[in-house]
Order: C-alpha cells, then sequence, then structure tokens
C-alpha cells in the first residue's frame, strides 16, 4: 500500500526538481551557457562600457563614438591560428556582400583583440591586410588601456581560456551592437551572407 | 566504522575536496571535473547516509515509499549537474560551485544512499540499466558536438571527457552485464548489481 506521506513529498520533490531544470535551461530552450547568453541578449539589450580603443592606423576611437549606426564586433587575436581566421574570413565576406548592395546597407566592421600587449600597431594592421580591412569601415583595434580589458570581456560575455600552447581559446560569436550603442545579438559566424542578413534586419530602425 | 567517524570522515572528505588547490586541480580539465569530482560528491553523499540512516525520521523513511521520491531527487538533481550550463556556472562562479558542492552530496548521494535500500530490485535494475547507456549516450555527444559546449573547456578536452563517460559505460555496462546474468564473487561487487538473484535485502519494504 502506498504510504500517506508519499504523493506530498514525491509533489515536492517533482516539482522543485523540474523547476530547477527549466530555470537553468530558460524554460529548456538552452543547456550551454553561450546559449543562454545568446537567448538574454536578444531579450533584453544590454549597454556597453564607452572604452578607448586604438585602431591598425593608429587612430584613437571610443567605442560611443558609433553610436548612431550598428557596427558588427568580432574578437580575436592577431597570431590566432584557427578561429580568428574564419572570423576574418566572415567579415571579408561581409564588406564584399555590402560593396555589392546599396548605400543603405552598411554596417561598420569592428574586430577588437583582446590581447593588448602582443597586438601593437604592426600587428593590427598585418591582420588587417590579411582580410583586406581598412578602416574606419573595418577597424582591427585593441585597448587603449589594457586595464579596460577584463570589464569590455565581461559586458560582451567573452570567455577567453589559454590553449595550452601559448593561445587562447575564446568565443566564436559576432556580436551586433546597435544604433544605441547597446549589444543586441549574439550571431553564429555561419556564413558572411546569413551575417548580413541578420545584421540588416536588427538594424533596421 | 561508528556512526560518528563515518560523519567526520564524509566532512573531511567534502572539505578536502573543496580546497582550492584541489577544486581548481579537478575543475581545470572536464573528464575530471564529471568523472571525479561529481561521482566523488555523490560518494560522500551515500557515504554519509550510511551514518544517518539510523537517525531518518521515521516519517521520511514512510513517505519515501519504495524510494521513488528518493531515486526522482536523484535523477533530477544529476541531470542538473549535467548541464554544460551548470558544469559552466561552477567554474566561473564560486557560488554556484557552493551550490554544487552541497546539493550533489545531499540533494542525490544522501537520498541516493537512504532509497537505494527501499527499491524493489526490479526498480534498482531500471535504474541501474538506464544510467550506463545515459553516460555513453552523453559521451557520444560530446564527441559528435563540433563546438565546445562549455565556454571554460576547450575541444579537446571536451572529446577527452566523452571518451571517459563511454570508456566508464563500456566497463560498468560488461561488469553488471556478468554480476545480472552470471553472478559475481565478490561480495562487494555483487552488491553493485542490483538485477543480481542472490542480492539480499536488510530491511524488508517500508510502509507495511
Amino acid at each position: 500500500m502506498m504510504t500517506r506521506g508519499f504523493l506530498p513529498l514525491l509533489a515536492i520533490v517533482a516539482a522543485t526538481g523540474i523547476a530547477a531544470l527549466a530555470w537553468e535551461t530558460d524554460g529548456f530552450r538552452v543547456v550551454t551557457s553561450a546559449g543562454a547568453r545568446q537567448l538574454s541578449i536578444e531579450r533584453t539589450p544590454r549597454l556597453l562600457p564607452d572604452v578607448r580603443l586604438v585602431d591598425q592606423d593608429g587612430h584613437a576611437f571610443s567605442l560611443s563614438s558609433y553610436e548612431g549606426r550598428p557596427v558588427l564586433v568580432d574578437f580575436i587575436y592577431t597570431r590566432c591560428p584557427t578561429l580568428c581566421g574564419v572570423l576574418g574570413d566572415d567579415f571579408h565576406g561581409v564588406l564584399q556582400l555590402m560593396s555589392g548592395a546599396g548605400a543603405g546597407a552598411q554596417i561598420d566592421l569592428l574586430s577588437i583583440s583582446f590581447d593588448p600587449q602582443n597586438d601593437d600597431r604592426e600587428a593590427l594592421q598585418l591582420y588587417g591586410d590579411r582580410y583586406g580591412a581598412k578602416a574606419p569601415r573595418w577597424r582591427i583595434a585593441t585597448l587603449a588601456d589594457a586595464r579596460d580589458l577584463a570589464a569590455l570581456m565581461q559586458s560582451f560575455g567573452v570567455v577567453v581560456i589559454p590553449d595550452g600552447m601559448g593561445g587562447f581559446i575564446h568565443n566564436s560569436a559576432v556580436y551586433l551592437v546597435d544604433a544605441r550603442g547597446r549589444l543586441a545579438r549574439i550571431l553564429d559566424p555561419d556564413s558572411p551572407p546569413q551575417l548580413f542578413a541578420d545584421a540588416s534586419r536588427v538594424s533596421l530602425p | 566504522m561508528s556512526s560518528r567517524l563515518r560523519f567526520v570522515a564524509a566532512i573531511g572528505s567534502w572539505l578536502t575536496l573543496w580546497l582550492w588547490p584541489v577544486r581548481v586541480a579537478l575543475e581545470s580539465d572536464m573528464a575530471a571535473h564529471m568523472t571525479i569530482q561529481v561521482p566523488l560528491l555523490i560518494g560522500i553523499g551515500v557515504f554519509l547516509a550510511t551514518g544517518v540512516r539510523s537517525r531518518e525520521p521515521h516519517w521520511l523513511a514512510d513517505a519515501d515509499w519504495l524510494g521513488i521520491p528518493g531515486i526522482v531527487m536523484v535523477v533530477l538533481g544529476t541531470s542538473f549537474w549535467m548541464l554544460p550550463r551548470a558544469l559552466d556556472g561552477a567554474v566561473a562562479d564560486p557560488l554556484v560551485d557552493a551550490a554544487k558542492f552541497l546539493s550533489l552530496p545531499l540533494l542525490v548521494g544522501l537520498p541516493l544512499g537512504l532509497s537505494w535500500r527501499r527499491m524493489p530490485p526490479l526498480g534498482r535494475a531500471f535504474i541501474w540499466a538506464n544510467f550506463i547507456p545515459k553516460l555513453g549516450a552523453i559521451g557520444g555527444l560530446y564527441l559528435a558536438a563540433p563546438t565546445r559546449l562549455c565556454a571554460y573547456y576547450r575541444l579537446d578536452q571536451q572529446a577527452v571527457a566523452g571518451w571517459t563517460l563511454i570508456v566508464l559505460a563500456v566497463v560498468l555496462g560488461t561488469l553488471s552485464f556478468i554480476a545480472a546474468f552470471v553472478g559475481w564473487p565478490a561480495r562487494g561487487l555483487r552488491q553493485l548489481s542490483p538485477a543480481a538473484p542472490s542480492i539480499r535485502f536488510p530491511r524488508p519494504y517500508p510502509g507495511r
């Protein structure tokens, strides 16, 4: 025979457990931390710290200088042997698509190096030349003050871990900052046309 | 071992795992995190159960009919800490890690230790036989995933974790198969196998 406290105890245990699982997966929609962040940004765009950056031409600018127009941002380091190359090719592809599209479909591109110690102006320039990046349309930049790095990474949700061979492993995402200077979307670097379409759609007023 | 000594040993090993160098060492690798630290934390709870079993309140032992609420708790608790997002959180945030250190022994290990004896043999076999292929399937998913599931672990670590889970599933599956079909000579292993016909139940089913 079923005991007296059985059903209440089972109900409490099952309800609490399933609620915890639903909470941790945002209603059974995501299982990874990257997915969770993507979803949360989509719902509530986030303000970003106004850090000072220096681009491949040695030109200093602040993140807020993009206000008024959307910008696609990716995070790189120029010695990167793998992923950054994919990201670089993607931005190169977006650049080509834009030159084919009308003047109204212009989106700025910004590649930020999270390795300001090693990535001086020359390194940024070389990386830019590799993918045909020209400032100001596509800036290859790093932080003017390395102390801002942690805050910037935190606000974009970029996690950088050492790869055990002197390099880094980092998120392979492209970040869309909207015209109001907020992080509005985290995009998968699938293909340049997809990226361009996503960016154009979100950047429409 | 007296129940007080068991309690001290459980707390001692729990604190050792929490110690900064031990914690960082086990959590810096995905496979070690999943297949050493998490099982040890659950094991501490199971061990704790052997010490507090005699003091379990009567109403709780009664309400845990056939060990069903307890094993549901175990299944949900282990599922939670199997989410890549939860593992990431534990590495990134000490508070989430503290939640893991408390919930795995107290909400998974302890109920497992208390409820297992109350479960009918077929129920144990069902849980055990479900658990083993689940390990292998998750391992296979880790190997098949082209991207990293955890922001704090490298793709090669993810592959090692995947293989570790698959090897564990094969080893546990083989041992359980032998135990279930032909029995196991060693007493300790025989107890591991829920379906072995020779298993003995220390207590009759509660609720009577």
